[in-house]
């Protein structure tokens, strides 16, 4: 089976194939560009067809499988509606599979699932790494609101951070914003 | 507590009504709270529609009537109470057309440059290599009214030249680059081309049918029936926010809502040339005045009139190479709900037309539609043609048009 996977994030797209070339009798073709990518989708002729939602070349593709006589089997959107809730869930996990006409639910089914599925780990991926920079940049706020109370007080880096977390918990806010606010208003006094 | 609304959209000018209605807090005074879901092509807008991810999707009103009659996917009954406005798109040439076809920089008269482009769409016919026009998507207006203009010049689409899709954000990418010779497109994108000195605006769509119906409001039939309070309050609140855009004082303001990075993420300057009908055609060029290239409130533009759905259905008949069938004219016919639209605004101060229908096109001088108060005026409807949409005579004007 010749699967292509049309996602501009290089990275998620490796995942997604590294997932199905653990599956048997699968041909995988992965196309992060949208450069030339309708002749590429001819050269491939593919079976199946895997693309992100988020991707702006979805509707110059569909367009093509609609129109074109350039591919020999038309290729839909894979909507089977025996099974909306399989539908359902993909769009829910951001993709959007196309497969050619007359290739068996049956067959498509454990490719969506582990194609799926990788999506979505890949989305958790992303989160905890977004959480992680997030914390990583807080880090670097309250050591920088430490500095500017160690110089300006001049007091000792752990009676710098005392003083910012009794600020935090007296005002019922986040040490982290309360090191922000004295970054700030460091800024705004013109003294960095 | 508000009521909740998820509305999907695409980075557009014309998603202007319920972003104003959201941003000013409009919907706040009907109770009701909408949040968005923004994506880069209309395929995703509609599958989060069909598959629940938002309750209501700005979408090109042809492709509401596609997808009620199964064209492309499996047919799902979408619904359509009310009309984001008219026109407001542009056909852009790359520099090179442009030149061929001696543009003096002002918006073409579309009878003259339709005839000069069909010299030019010869002479590359001959030569082996069509001219090729993106649109946005094959059931958009902007594929029927380019559509329309060139057949209407004696141009044959996908004949005489090409028609392809292009994603919106790449089209002035794509002229430069030579992949097409000219786009029909909504703004900011043309004007978006013309600054980045890719090409030259030189047509309105207002210029080809001068009451185009674009974007509207739509929802999967059923959810419309469920949610049907929320449905009637933005529609009053998105009434309020046209008022309010079309109001000179506010464009500023208004453009400035409607640039961010969370809407159109587009330069101010260039949002506010299209919501002002006044545009910059050519690069470095100067400001043109163009009334009514967008239209979005007067004169009841937002009232889902059956006849525009029935002018759509005759083109897609028209460009999918299909034949009349009474039932499916019936099942586009209904996609558009002036019922909805009436009894959200009943009890208001807003005129609301007695009629469902109207002859499109035949208004070339000023005319009168009854409302619930008397009458409101409707000015010049015409298409660049001449020609007028009788809907009771929907077969025949098919059949005419082959």
């Amino acid at each position: 089976m010749r699967i292509a996977i049309v996602d501009e994030s290089a990275p998620r797209a490796s995942i997604i194939e590294e997932g199905l070339k653990a599956l048997d009798g699968c041909e995988i073709f992965t196309l992060t560009t949208r450069d030339g990518l309708l002749a590429r989708i001819a050269e491939i002729a593919p079976d199946i067809v895997f693309m992100d939602l988020g991707n702006p070349s979805r509707d110059v593709l569909e367009e093509y499988f609609a129109v074109s006589r350039a591919l020999d089997h038309p290729i839909a959107m894979f909507v089977d509606e025996s099974d909306d809730d399989s539908i359902a869930a993909s769009i829910d996990a951001g993709v959007s599979t196309y497969v050619v006409d007359g290739l068996s639910a049956k067959r498509i089914q454990p490719l969506l699932r582990m194609t799926m599925q990788r999506f979505e780990a890949f989305a958790r991926l992303e989160a905890e790494l977004a959480a992680a920079q997030g914390k990583l940049a807080e880090r670097e706020t309250i050591d920088k609101a430490k500095r500017i109370l160690m110089k300006s007080k001049g007091v000792s880096e752990p009676a710098a951070y005392t003083e910012l977390r009794q600020k935090a918990m007296s005002s019922n806010r986040r040490i982290v914003d309360i090191a922000d606010a004295v970054v700030t208003a460091h800024e705004l006094m013109g003294d960095t | 507590m508000n009521q909740r609304l998820t509305n999907g959209l695409l980075p557009l000018v014309d998603e202007c009504l319920p972003i104003l209605a959201h941003d000013h807090g409009f919907e706040e005074d009907e109770g009701l709270e909408l949040t968005f879901v923004r994506d880069v092509s209309w395929a995703t807008v509609l599958d989060r529609l069909l598959y629940g991810h938002s309750d209501a999707a700005h979408l090109l009103a042809p492709l509401a009537i596609a997808t009620t009659l199964g064209r492309g996917r499996p047919a799902q009954s979408l619904a359509a109470p009310f009309v984001l406005g008219l026109n407001g798109n542009a056909v852009t040439v790359s520099n090179e057309l442009a030149n061929a076809l001696a543009t003096d920089g002002e918006l073409g008269d579309p009878q003259q440059l339709g005839a000069r482009l069909k010299v030019v769409a010869q002479e590359k016919r001959d030569a082996g290599r069509r001219l090729r026009f993106g649109v946005v998507h094959r059931y958009s207006s902007h594929s029927y009214m380019l559509r329309y203009w060139l057949a209407g010049c004696d141009i044959i689409p996908d004949e005489d030249v090409e028609i392809v899709t292009i994603a919106p954000p790449f089209s002035a990418d794509a002229l430069k680059a030579g992949e097409i010779d000219g786009s029909c497109v909504g703004e900011p994108w043309n004007s978006i081309a013309v600054e980045n000195g890719a090409g030259q605006i030189v047509l309105a769509t207002a210029q080809i049918w001068r009451r185009g119906v674009e974007k509207v409001l739509a929802l999967r039939a059923e959810r419309l029936d469920e949610i049907r309070p929320q449905v009637e309050s933005l529609i009053r609140a998105m009434r309020r926010a046209g008022e309010h855009f079309v109001d000179p004082a506010n464009w500023d303001t208004n453009a400035a809502i409607l640039a961010r990075p969370e809407y159109c993420d587009a330069p101010h300057q260039l949002v506010r040339r299209a919501i002002s009908d006044r545009l910059v055609l050519t690069p470095g060029g100067p400001v043109r005045d163009y009334p009514d290239f967008m239209f979005q409130y007067h004169e009841a533009a937002n009232f889902p009139w059956v006849s525009q759905a029935e002018w759509l259905y005759s083109q897609l008949v028209r460009w999918d190479r299909l034949e009349f069938d009474p039932d499916e004219a019936e099942r586009a016919a209904r996609v558009f709900r002036p019922d909805i639209y009436r009894s959200a605004l009943a009890g208001t101060n807003d005129p609301l037309p007695t009629a469902s229908s109207k002859v499109e096109g035949s208004v070339s001088q000023a005319l009168y539609a009854s409302t619930q108060y008397g009458s409101i005026l409707l000015e010049n409807n015409t298409f660049f043609d001449g020609k007028s949409f009788d809907p009771d005579a929907l077969e025949a004007y098919i059949t005419a048009q082959k």
